[in-house]
């Protein structure tokens, strides 16, 4: 089971960041996708720096990252089936990046049952247990976001076969 | 020199184009619709992060509105509710300084797009503050 839906995720996951305009945009790149964890990239780019003064990342960049990685979680946590809607998302910014340094966040799916995805994450500049902000979000399985994950399966059609082969399960 | 100077010359703010049309002391924050704020194709929507990134530097400009800051308020914690699936257009918002202390202030942020009644956003967090000519 567990094994199919790594195959599954391994399968989307060049689409999981790709496929969101405003995730390339600003430079993200998957770099796991496992059932319940998500791990993603932002590189250290001079046009996201918040303050120019400090050249520090702006805070921004880091909630749109853990945003990005904690619905990557859910998604990954709700079985790789269903696409979520964000309800709500709480960070906390316990320090400031290191300007220069890439930030990556990781994010654990803590429960996924029926319609509901919890997950919490941090985001780190080099080393896990210093992080620089830490994330807590609840996700739904919402019918706008079903639709969507419809309108995909349809728009991939053969290709997307891991997904029909989970649906049969 | 206006008071949100400082933030209109951060590179993220210049990016994400964000504007503001000041009418006495109501600010309304502008974020322009682009190709790049889209999340999720399919629906389509606004990328999550992009409005709550929007929302922060909403509040931001509340406080370097209402007083003189020596430098940009730094988030401690925000939390964000999403209310709707933003649409592929402009997106507004305005932040209301809840409370506001000599270090730390509390700014409330609703964005909308169509209806102001109809948010599509909220968020609630807690910056720090540094006025001028305090140490």
């Amino acid at each position: 089971m567990a094994d199919d839906l790594q195959t599954l995720l391994d399968s989307l996951a060049p689409l999981l960041v790709e496929g969101s305009p405003h995730a390339v945009a600003l430079g993200f790149r998957l770099e796991r996708i496992e059932p319940g964890m998500a791990e993603m990239r932002a590189p250290y780019r001079d046009d996201l720096i918040g303050d120019p003064d400090t050249r520090v990342l702006h805070g921004g960049v880091v909630a749109a990252l853990l945003d990005h990685a904690c619905g990557l979680a859910a998604f990954a946590g709700l079985g790789g089936r269903d696409a979520t809607a964000t309800l709500d998302l709480r960070l906390d910014y316990m320090r400031p990046a290191e300007p220069g340094r890439d930030v990556v966040a990781i994010a654990r799916c803590i429960r996924a049952s029926g319609l509901f995805a919890f997950v919490s994450a941090i985001a780190h500049d080099g080393d896990e247990s210093d992080p620089v902000a830490t994330a807590a979000a609840a996700f739904m399985v919402s019918r706008v976001s079903q639709e969507a994950a419809e309108k995909a399966r349809r728009a991939f059609g053969k290709s997307a076969t891991p997904i029909s082969k989970v649906e049969e399960e | 020199m206006s008071p949100l100077d400082p933030l209109l010359s951060s590179p993220y703010v210049q990016m994400m184009r964000v504007h503001f049309d000041g009418h006495g002391d109501e600010l309304t924050a502008i974020l322009p619709y682009a190709d790049t704020l889209v999340g999720n194709p399919l629906i389509p929507a606004l990328h999550g992060g992009a409005i709550g990134a929007f929302m922060e530097i909403t509040a931001s400009a509340a406080l370097l509105a209402g007083t003189r800051l020596a430098a940009l308020p730094k988030p401690i914690d925000v939390s964000v509710d999403y209310l709707r699936p933003a649409r592929p257009q402009d997106v507004y918002a305005r932040g209301i300084i809840t409370r506001q202390g000599a270090r730390v202030a509390n700014v409330r942020v609703e964005a909308w797009q169509d209806r102001r009644a109809a948010p599509v956003a909220a968020l609630h967090g807690h910056f720090l503050i540094k006025p001028e000519g305090e140490s």
